[in-house]
């Protein structure tokens, strides 16, 4: 038999089910992922440091772990919220099951409850917080006040690298890029690695003075977690590095760090986007691109500078800001995630356009 | 871009008769997209040889034309019509190729029509194998090895090269119409000469076998812009091998990781994307188990079985979308109607799990060869939706309407270990149930692996449906145990029946426990948008979305739920009573599967009936399980649930719907056999009640009605045994019609002229045992007449009388039906109405009454009578212009038929015959017998509409793809001592024509003497070349062979048919049938047909 497990919203919802993975009690920020594949690539996602996850697909874990769908070197997600879970994978890959997966690295997880419902509920209310624990006798009053009072906070620190690492390129070496980590995927430096790029992955406090000294051809900056307004340090690095003139590509957290670097403003969305369906138009290009996303804030349109930079790709459900392109020429910030993993390379392409314009083309 | 402001008229061309391969789903596709372009002020010609379909209907074409598809006939009604555009590719195979053929033909650039959607250039590169495979190979997608032959010849010297088994695939053939795995170079010399035979363009592919690699497919769509969208995936349970039709499917995709699932998305977008389709596509590909090899199989450019399946598991209406694309729109200016507020241009995302199960016809074709392959044999499916594989799979058994409720078949558990393990290895429609049975006997799943390659994870879903049989057999009822049952699909009755308890016990229990059903909704988005549309499906999850918006608030103030507390549910949620000024609530039971016997027009009475309540200000409710039809499209009713149709899932929508009234009497016996239950849960029926439904089937109840009302009935005696059977017959006087009671469709029901007929088919009907009594009934050898009638409890209205061609005997659903009668006397006539009336009214019936006569010896006997809609209503409202489901709804709902505007009585009569003739799937399905009998065969029907009798029935025989012999032409007659005497007629006639009459020596005798030249044909059994050579070297045009009675194979009668199936050579098997070609041979012309609008009649 299974520990009972309970789950506590911050707005006083409780769900009872049965615990999964590590049995520690967590607080966290809960969101939900609409995706219907990639559990493991979204639980390893640094993005999600200070999260709990809430996966809408209501089975989970039937193919297993693998050691080649990681993300990054650990699990970030705080806590995971799934309907049901298989009790064994299945797939040629497969070498163990999320369970074991989930208790080896302390993830605390409940399966058997309405993850419709607390979609539901995060859609309708908002992102909040909210509390795993497999206590039998808990005063909510008391377990409330506590879900409330908890931010997510110091996360980038968490999630970045502590020392710098150089990836070499796949193939003949084209290209030297400069990989900001404030949480960054695998898959990003994997995509600039098939692309000839040897890619040297920076601690996210590294200053802009050091990565410029490197004689890099360009510079990424990675996704990460948290709300991007807090990392005030980072930004002022970032607005150096822009005023640098090396062409720029960036993503999620990094695209939002360079639009507060250059003045504009970013808001919290009221339950983000999680998930591998989202339409983008590429205004230039007049298509619509499915992709995967993974963000809770978001650049504000009406405070970019149409002097700095102009709106390139929107969001087709709610017409919110997807990317931007500036006018010094060398910088494509992109809220969305071309390196997919989980969800669709539709527009891994864009990595592309990052070498040529390394190679002095347009973007 | 905007919609193309040139497009103002657009030919639709539909999929004509239902086939198996080609069912009800074009229907809905063809429906959606005609509503699509009228939305967008199109002007719409529709034309389709089926008149059972809705798309058929005046109020969703502005010109109907059910006409034959060829090229003769479309020409004519493009010349007639002059659309501007014709939209190819919503009519399946038939209506593409057809599209294809126009246009390559020069008709449609005669006429100035241009091809919507997708070019024709595109089509032919990913219709034509080896154009596919260039293509393919353009853009480094990788194919299966194979190689496109025209001859048997080549075939051999390529699987020669490559090694067997291999798979042979014909080109441009529904279903995968004569295809086959070979496993050596005899089986390969069969296969392919048949698929060459069959192919539109004489080619077949040979390729590598990949059987055992699981089968994934994407629904994929594109627009002019090329953006490109992936809509579904599903996942085969069953490995490559087994055609996609006759596949268990789950969507999405189960067992793939992200990356493999990502690496076949992109292939199957980089596909359509090369291909340049503009419209919904579907690309099969095959994915080896254990690697990333993964190889396409093929793409369907046109929206199929599989769209119509991706549009019910996601909600996003794929044909809707697809015609929009043709009149130039992409996809972002093209509104999500599910949520009304996002776009067409996104991915649906699932959070439930949806499990398709194909309806395999071997319950009628009990003598078929039930082995699955790539020869597609279901005649339809039904989906099922839930939170769990479990759940969503025991819910889609549920819904087949088969003997078997539950993972547990019986007979299964009688077979040795030994006979488990082998039936494990042949693939066949059973194979579910071996696999869990195998699972009972203590197999592991990876064994199971090992030996049908189905996934190890779908195993272990088995294994915990029969882990939880277990723990239920052991008598554990407790609330987890109970709980776990309910989630994973098992039914009260299930339940009840393996834990010894009553149904009604297991209920109580579980309300006791607060195991209640909620429902969830079908929204594309995984909720994260909120959504328009009330498409729901059960769950024993916490939340009720199906309950009113009032109650949602409530979700954040609730405490612990499971299982001490309640959340909120349909039993602690306040009782729905309307308020004043606020609509009732109708429920309106659908059909379930497509099978034969109950096809798509229960679909369209249905419809028809949600939308007459519709206009008339009610809330409508459908529950269906069917995807493939109109009724579950989530706009035709205000609700739609999507559930099994048994007691206990109808129970379920009852309790929280709490509907005003419930209709029982468009579906078919689906809903009929519901009314009861209904009854029971105090849901009052509208119309006829239960109780009418019950005395028109019980024998003795309905003699008694008969006796009262003084009709006329065959004599017949019931009876158990052979020597009372006998007795019976030799009492009533041969021939007799013997056949089990409360079966459908004249199932098992055969005609006995002697003793040996009695004893033999005695014999068979009792090797399953007999609740009921067999009927034996003297055989009257008469004219058949079918009326449909709306009694409203005082006045019928007959809209419309029809007569069968073919003599009473052969199930109505297999006979050519005319409209109007052609020999039917007036005061036959004024019978037929006085005892429909008094039938109606000793019935009880309020609504619709079908009725079976029989006209013998100028004398009207009623054979039976059906308190319900039948497959005739679509046809007879089309022809005579009367609305028969809105008038039948009325009447249930009170108003009387005088006040309705078609007055009662005989409606006159249309100055058009209608002809309806059957179309049968017997090239799909070997081992079938098509000879016509007593039981019905049939899977579909064509139309043909005309001024005079022989016109009508010259476009049927044409709809139904049946060649009339020309001059010149040759006819092999062979047909039993009985019929001896008629043939001859017939045969002079046909002589008479110039065309050469072959017999068998004792057709031929009968002929001879009686003055009729005919050349001589030796018999099967006799030495070659004989009847059989003569079939297969294509120089016959038509066989007429009658069957001698009996279910015997190895007949010279059963081998000329099916020689006659294999070779695509008509052949007809009642005496009347063939007197039918005599008369359109001799009183019509191809060339005087004209097309009709039933819109103008």
């Amino acid at each position: 038999m299974q520990m009972k497990a309970t789950l506590i919203l911050a707005n006083g919802s409780v769900f009872t089910g049965q615990s999964i993975g590590a049995t520690t009690e967590r607080i966290c920020e809960m969101v939900f992922n609409t995706s219907m594949t990639g559990y493991q690539e979204i639980l390893t996602d640094p993005s999600y440091a200070g999260q709990g996850i809430v996966m809408c697909y209501p089975l989970i874990g039937n193919y297993g772990v693998n050691h080649e769908d990681n993300e990054s070197i650990r699990p970030w997600g705080e806590a995971f919220v799934v309907r049901h879970l298989s009790a064994r994978g299945s797939n040629f890959r497969c070498e163990g099951t999320l369970d074991q997966y989930l208790k080896k690295y302390g993830i605390t997880g409940i399966q058997g409850v309405d993850t419709r419902a607390i979609t539901r509920i995060l859609r309708n209310q908002g992102t909040m917080n909210g509390m795993i624990t497999c206590a039998e006798h808990f005063s909510i009053p008391e377990v409330l006040e506590r879900i409330q009072a908890y931010r997510v906070e110091g996360t980038v620190e968490r999630v970045t690298r502590k020392e710098v690492q150089v990836c070499p390129a796949v193939g003949e070496k084209r290209h030297r890029v400069a990989m900001m980590d404030y949480g960054v995927k695998e898959n990003m430096i994997r995509c600039l690695q098939n692309r000839g790029c040897e890619v040297t992955v920076f601690p996210a406090h590294t200053t802009a003075e050091t990565v410029l000294s490197g004689g890099f051809d360009g510079v990424m900056l990675s996704n990460g977690p948290g709300d991007p307004a807090d990392n005030v340090d980072i930004i002022r690095e970032v607005r150096k590095l822009y005023d640098s003139n090396i062409p720029i590509f960036a993503v999620c957290l990094g695209h939002q760090l360079m639009a507060l670097a250059t003045g504009a403003e970013t808001r919290k969305m009221r339950f983000g986007h999680r998930g591998g369906n989202h339409p983008v138009k590429d205004l230039d290009a007049g298509r619509v691109y499915i992709t995967s996303q993974n963000h809770g804030y978001v650049v504000c349109e009406e405070t970019v500078d149409p002097a700095v930079a102009k709106v390139s790709h929107v969001n087709v459900n709610e017409g919110s800001v997807e990317g931007l392109r500036y006018t010094n020429g060398n910088v494509l910030t992109v809220q969305f995630h071309p390196e997919a993993s989980p969800g669709p390379r539709d527009t891994e392409p864009l990595f592309d356009r990052f070498v040529r314009r390394m190679e002095g083309g347009e973007w | 871009m905007p919609k193309n402001p040139e497009i103002k008229k657009v030919l639709v061309l539909g999929s004509g008769p239902i086939v198996i391969g080609q069912a009800a789903e074009f229907d809905y596709a063809g429906t959606q997209a005609c509503r699509a372009l009228k939305e967008e002020g199109v002007e719409v010609v529709l034309v389709n040889s089926n008149p059972a379909t809705i798309m058929t209907d005046k109020d969703i074409a502005d010109h109907v034309y059910i006409e034959p598809l060829n090229m003769a006939s479309v020409e004519q009604i493009i010349q007639k019509e002059r659309p501007d555009s014709i939209l190819p590719t919503l009519g399946g195979q038939t209506g593409l190729n057809l599209a294809m053929n126009l246009y390559e033909q020069g008709i449609l650039d005669q006429y100035g029509v241009r091809l919507l959607g997708t070019s024709p250039a595109s089509i032919r590169k990913a219709e034509d194998r080896q154009g596919f495979k260039d293509a393919m190979e353009a853009i480094g997608q990788p194919c299966v090895t194979s190689d496109v032959v025209e001859s048997v010849e080549d075939a051999v010297a390529f699987a020669g090269r490559i090694g067997y088994p291999v798979i042979v695939r014909p080109a441009y053939t529904l279903g995968g119409t004569g295809g086959g795995i070979a496993y050596d170079e005899p089986s390969l010399r069969e296969i392919a000469d048949r698929g060459i035979h069959l192919s539109r363009v004489g080619q077949v592919l040979i390729e590598r076998c990949i059987a055992g690699w699981k089968e994934i497919e994407f629904e994929v769509m594109r627009d002019s812009a090329g953006n490109v969208i992936q809509i579904c995936s599903m996942e085969n349970i069953d490995p490559v091998g087994v055609h996609t039709g006759d596949s268990i499917v789950v969507a999405p995709t189960q067992t793939l990781a992200n990356k493999e699932y990502q690496m076949l998305r992109s292939a199957s977008l980089d596909i359509i994307s090369a291909l340049e389709i503009e419209g919904g596509c579907n690309v099969q590909l095959a994915l080896h188990p254990d690697s990333y090899e993964y190889a396409v199989i093929e793409v369907n450019p046109r929206v199929s079985r599989s769209s119509a399946l991706a549009s019910k598991a996601t909600g996003y209406p794929i044909a809707k979308v697809a015609a929009k694309i043709a009149l130039g729109y992409t996809l972002d200016e093209i509104p999500n109607a599910v949520t009304g507020k996002t776009t067409a241009c996104f991915e649906p995302t699932l959070d439930y799990c949806v499990l398709k199960i194909p309806r395999l016809p071997f319950d009628k074709f009990t003598t078929a060869s039930r082995t699955l392959g790539t020869q597609m044999k279901a005649t339809g499916e039904v989906m099922a939706i839930g939170n769990s594989f479990e759940g969503a799979l025991m819910k889609a058994i549920r819904s087949l309407e088969l003997p078997v409720k539950s993972l547990r078949m019986d007979g299964l558990e009688e077979l040795y270990t030994e006979e488990i393990e082998e039936r494990l290895v042949n693939v066949d429609d059973q194979r579910l149930f071996v696999m869990a049975e195998a699972l009972r006997r203590g197999f592991s799943p990876e064994k199971i692996n090992r030996i049908t390659k189905v996934d190890i994870w779908f195993l272990d879903r088995l294994q915990a449906i029969v882990d939880m049989e277990d723990a239920l057999d052991h008598g554990h009822l407790d609330p987890g145990t109970l709980r776990s049952a309910k989630e994973m699909g098992f039914s009260d009755a299930w339940i009840a029946a393996l834990s010894g308890k009553k149904a009604g016990e297991i209920k109580a229990l579980r309300e006791s426990y607060h195991i209640i059903p909620a429902f969830k909704m079908v929204d594309t988005c995984a909720a994260e948008f909120e959504a328009q549309t009330p498409y729901y499906y059960s769950t024993y999850d916490l939340e009720n979305e199906a309950l009113d918006e009032m109650h949602l608030p409530r979700v954040g103030e609730l405490a612990p739920h499971i299982p001490e507390a309640p959340y909120l549910s349909a039993a602690t949620a306040e009782p729905h009573r309307p308020a004043s000024g606020e609509k009732k609530k109708v429920l309106v039971l659908g059909s379930g599967p497509i099978r034969i016997g109950q096809g798509i027009e229960f679909d369209y009475c249905s419809v028809h009936s949600v939308w007459a309540f519709k206009r008339l200000g009610y809330e409508t409710i459908i529950i269906n399980n069917n995807p493939e039809t109109v009724s579950t499209d989530f706009d035709v009713a205000d609700k739609l649930y999507f559930e099994p149709l048994t007691p206990e899932d109808v129970q379920n929508v009852v309790e929280l719907e709490k509907p005003w009234g419930a209709v029982v009497q468009f579906g078919g016996q689906t809903a009929i056999k519901l009314a009861q239950a209904l009854t029971d849960m105090g849901v009052p029926i509208l119309g006829t009640p239960a109780d009418g439904v019950d005395a028109a089937e019980d024998r003795e109840r309905f003699d008694e009605i008969l006796q009262q009302c003084q009709i006329p009935r065959a004599e017949g005696r019931t009876v158990f045994t052979t020597e009372e059977a006998l007795e019976a017959a030799h009492e009533v006087g041969y021939p007799v019609l013997v056949r089990p009671s409360y079966v459908l469709g004249g199932q098992g029901m055969e005609i006995a002229y002697n003793d040996r007929n009695i004893t033999e088919f005695m014999r068979i009907i009792n090797m399953t045992e007999q609740e009921h009594p067999i009927l034996v009934d003297k055989y009257l050898m008469g004219r058949e007449i079918e009326v449909d009638g709306v009694f409203d409890g005082e006045d019928v209205l007959i809209p419309g009388i029809m007569e069968h061609v073919e003599r009473a005997g052969i199930h109505s659903g297999d006979s050519i039906s005319v409209y109007p009668p052609r020999h039917l006397e007036p005061e036959h006539r004024e019978t037929i109405l006085r005892y429909t009336k008094d039938l109606a009214r000793s019935l009880g019936v309020i609504g619709l009454v079908n009725i079976q006569f029989i006209l013998f010896n100028n004398r009207v006997y009623v054979i039976e009578v059906n308190p319900r809609s039948s497959r005739t209503i679509p046809y007879i409202s089309k022809v005579t212009g009367v609305p028969i489901i809105d008038l039948a709804t009325k009447v249930m709902l009170g108003q009387k038929l005088k006040d309705l505007g078609y007055g009662t009585g005989i409606y006159p009569e249309a100055d058009y015959y209608a002809v309806k003739m059957p179309v049968f799937s017997f090239e799909k399905l070997t081992d079938v017998d098509t000879g016509l009998g007593p039981e019905m065969k049939s899977t579909g029907e064509v139309l043909g509409i005309a001024k005079t009798f022989p016109h009508a029935l010259r476009k049927a025989f044409k709809g139904a793809n049946m060649k009339v012999p020309k001059k010149g032409g040759r006819v092999i007659i062979t047909v039993k001592d009985e019929d001896k005497g008629e043939i001859v007629g017939i045969a002079r006639g046909l002589e008479e024509m110039g065309i050469e009459i072959l017999a068998t020596s004792g057709t031929a005798d009968a002929l001879e003497k009686a003055g009729v030249p005919a050349r001589r044909v030796a018999r099967v059994s006799e030495a070659h070349p004989n009847i059989l050579d003569m079939i297969a070297s294509g120089s016959v045009d038509l066989i007429i062979n009658t069957p001698t009675k009996g279910r015997k194979h190895d007949t010279d009668g059963f081998k000329i048919r099916r020689a006659a199936v294999e070779h695509s050579v008509a052949c007809v098997t009642a005496i009347d049938t063939a007197h039918a070609i005599l008369t359109v041979r001799e009183q019509s012309r191809s060339s005087e047909l004209r097309p009709v609008d039933i819109t103008q009649i």
